[in-house]
């Protein structure tokens, strides 16, 4: 399978604040690749050093299979990108917005119309192109700006937080374009801090404090991190008996979740921790096994972190 | 630098300056409507002051030298008073800025030989109203004064006596001295200068604003091509406001332009230039539309106004002030400017402050063309 980008120990450093701290992953062409994080991990620091918005203080990239420190020109006529911050013009009627872009990327009028029509049927922008940008709703606005970033027909595209501010429903269609980009060839680079997002990529990498801290597909991720039994516990007063499951050895950990308890509990143990919990709780309760979720994973892998640098 | 990217640039730009009034009013209209404003107001000429007169010795001589004073338009004879007490209240509430006290006994003294005094009071508050309204004056004073004693000369039969010294006073340039024909010029300089700076540094700012910079940042686009793209719509719409102004100079002041035009065009284009690449200057500065409003006022409107030439003669400057006028684009624009509008002076009077134009504008661009690579790639 080809590589799309390739990066390797990849840092940034702003002052003494270190942004990226020697990152290294590689994306297969045609596919959805997520970085998910919290707001200042890095997540948009390494997207604009991949787009050469920015230079690494050290380590290498590949986009394309161009270099990012030595071909940023070429990088930036194969890659698409779109940003969490809406970036068109809101004073340009949406086909002048596209004109203008299509300009700059050197179509010419014959790939000018030919990008402009298919991305109209995609994007569902058809009629459109007299509005002003400004008057756009939210979901419709993300649409344009996507189309804008595949216009040149880029190879890689590059999305910052896309779907910031956009209803669920926008959402859910954003990313059904998303897939079709993928399906036609394309490489999707995507940031998320949405974990329902990170479950509709291919691949994912959890990013936190510049490094990345799980990396594989959501489900690798979760089986990968979790090798123990999650069990959710439903009962009538959790918060009473929270204190009590910390202290019980076969528990690892406890979390609330709304009305109910996650607990990390060693295979094979679930069997005494469910007698001791007859005797414990006064009224029913349902023990089950369950699937881990990425915010699961990601809670653990913090706290895992925290308590590592703790020590 | 490709064409095939900056055409698009400069038609996204005419498009954005159309559809927001607010720019395409700063740029066409309001020079004009600022010399109108500031040339009304910006009036150097002392004529018409306010003057009382207390004529103690009501004779014909006296009537005759107070016509005399009130004959041009320089003096407006407002009160005439009985009592000395009467002129305080008038200097007091500003009613007057000169008053004139002719004694008792003025004609009889007059033929006497003697000599009689006249008192002059005037107002100081404004050194510049009142040294010019005192110097009118003594001029009526003392020719009237020497045509007195010339008739006495005549009367005596001594001789036939003349003027020693006649003189033929030509003013060029400004036959009526009217201080607007001097300071019109200037306020083109200092108008154009600051819209232009201010235009540009907000229309990139803007840009910086809503994230677009990076859009094109991450296109193809190079940033001289931005620039270039963002210069010339600036350029051609400040050019048609330079001549609304123009036009406005000549209507309303009766400035014509005496030199040539197409000289005129290039020294404004000149002009313009410089400003347009200190507004990208600025712009690349300031992050926030605020504060490159704040830096494009502070870097135009005061230099432009004080160490221009336009109000304040730079060679009456301190040293290291005039020193610093040597990089204010206005100064040179405005020694082009009155040559041409006012003297019709041919480009020989002029080249070196073109010179300096083109070297500043270059300069300025190559400042903000380094610095925005600089600020866009870290």
């Amino acid at each position: 399978m080809k590589i799309a980008v390739e990066v390797d120990r990849l840092t940034k450093r702003f002052g003494s604040f270190t942004a990226v701290d020697g990152i290294s992953f590689a994306v297969n062409s045609g596919t959805i690749f997520g970085f998910l994080g919290a707001n200042g991990a890095g997540k948009s620091t390494t997207i604009r050093l991949l787009c050469g918005l920015l230079r690494p203080s050290s380590g290498k990239a590949r986009v394309a299979g161009f270099d990012i420190n030595k071909e940023a020109y070429r990088v930036k006529q194969v890659i698409g990108y779109m940003s969490q911050k809406f970036s068109l013009y809101p004073d340009l009627t949406v086909v002048e917005n596209l004109e203008f872009f299509g300009r700059v990327y050197g179509l010419n009028n014959r790939q000018l119309d030919s990008s402009l029509s298919r991305l109209r049927k995609a994007t569902g922008l058809e009629g459109m192109d007299r509005v002003l940008t400004s008057e756009l709703p939210a979901g419709w606005r993300q649409r344009l700006a996507l189309s804008c970033a595949l216009l040149h027909d880029p190879e890689v595209i590059f999305l910052d937080e896309p779907t910031g501010g956009v209803d669920p429903l926008a959402r859910r269609q954003f990313w059904d374009l998303i897939y079709e980009q993928a399906e036609q060839g394309r490489t999707v680079f995507v940031t998320t801090h949405y974990l329902d997002e990170a479950e509709y990529c291919h691949e994912l990498r959890i990013i936190h404090a510049g490094r990345i801290i799980a990396a594989g597909s959501p489900g690798e991720i979760k089986k990968k991190y979790f090798p123990e039994n999650l069990l959710e516990l439903t009962c009538s007063r959790p918060l009473e008996i929270y204190e009590w499951l910390r202290s019980q050895p076969e528990v690892r950990q406890v979390s609330l979740f709304g009305l109910r308890l996650h607990l990390l509990v060693e295979s094979g143990e679930e069997a005494s921790l469910r007698r001791k919990l007859v005797q414990h709780l006064p009224g029913d309760f349902d023990l089950r096994p369950i699937v881990p979720s990425l915010e699961d994973v990601f809670i653990r892998r913090l706290e895992e972190e925290a308590t590592e640098k703790g020590k | 630098m490709n064409p095939a990217r900056l055409k698009p640039v400069i038609r996204k730009e005419f498009i954005q300056i159309r559809r927001d009034p607010i720019s395409l009013t700063l740029l066409l209209f309001l020079p004009a409507f600022i010399l109108i404003m500031f040339g009304y107001a910006l009036n150097f000429d002392v004529k018409h002051l306010s003057l009382a007169v207390v004529d103690f010795d009501r004779s014909q001589a006296s009537r005759e030298l107070v016509s005399k004073i009130i004959s041009g338009e320089y003096f407006d004879l407002n009160y005439r008073l009985e009592s000395i007490s009467e002129i305080d209240p008038l200097f007091d509430s500003e009613r007057i800025k000169l008053a004139v006290v002719i004694p008792r006994n003025f004609a009889r003294d007059l033929a006497r030989g003697q000599s009689p005094q006249v008192q002059v009071l005037v107002d100081g508050t404004n050194s510049t109203t009142a040294l010019t309204g005192l110097s009118y004056l003594s001029n009526i004073l003392l020719q009237y004064s020497t045509r007195m004693n010339l008739e006495l000369l005549d009367r005596s039969r001594l001789g036939k006596v003349v003027w020693p010294v006649e003189s033929r006073v030509r003013v060029w340039y400004n036959p009526e001295l009217k201080s607007s024909r001097f300071l019109v010029p200037g306020l083109m300089a200092f108008v154009l200068m600051i819209i232009i700076v201010l235009a540009t540094a907000l229309s990139i700012v803007r840009e910086k604003e809503r994230g677009t910079m990076n859009q094109l940042l991450l296109s193809p686009l190079e940033p001289a091509e931005m620039i270039v793209g963002k210069i010339i719509p600036y350029l051609l719409l400040s050019l048609a406001g330079a001549h609304l102004l123009l036009l406005a100079g000549w209507g309303l002041f009766g400035i014509a332009v005496r030199g040539s035009y197409p000289l005129l065009v290039l020294v404004m284009v000149l002009f313009l230039f410089c400003g347009l690449s200190q507004g990208i200057l600025v712009s690349t500065v300031a992050e926030s539309q605020q504060v490159a409003f704040l830096l494009a006022g502070l870097t135009t409107l005061l230099p432009t106004f004080i160490l221009s030439g336009f109000v304040f003669p730079i060679r009456n400057m301190p040293l290291p002030v005039q020193a610093i006028t040597y990089i204010i684009p206005a100064r040179y624009f405005l020694v082009c400017l009155r040559a041409i509008i006012l003297k019709g002076a041919g480009i020989k009077a002029y080249y070196r402050e073109i010179i300096f134009l083109v070297i500043y504008g270059l300069a300025m661009t190559g400042l903000s063309l380094a610095r925005l690579k600089k600020s866009l790639v870290r």
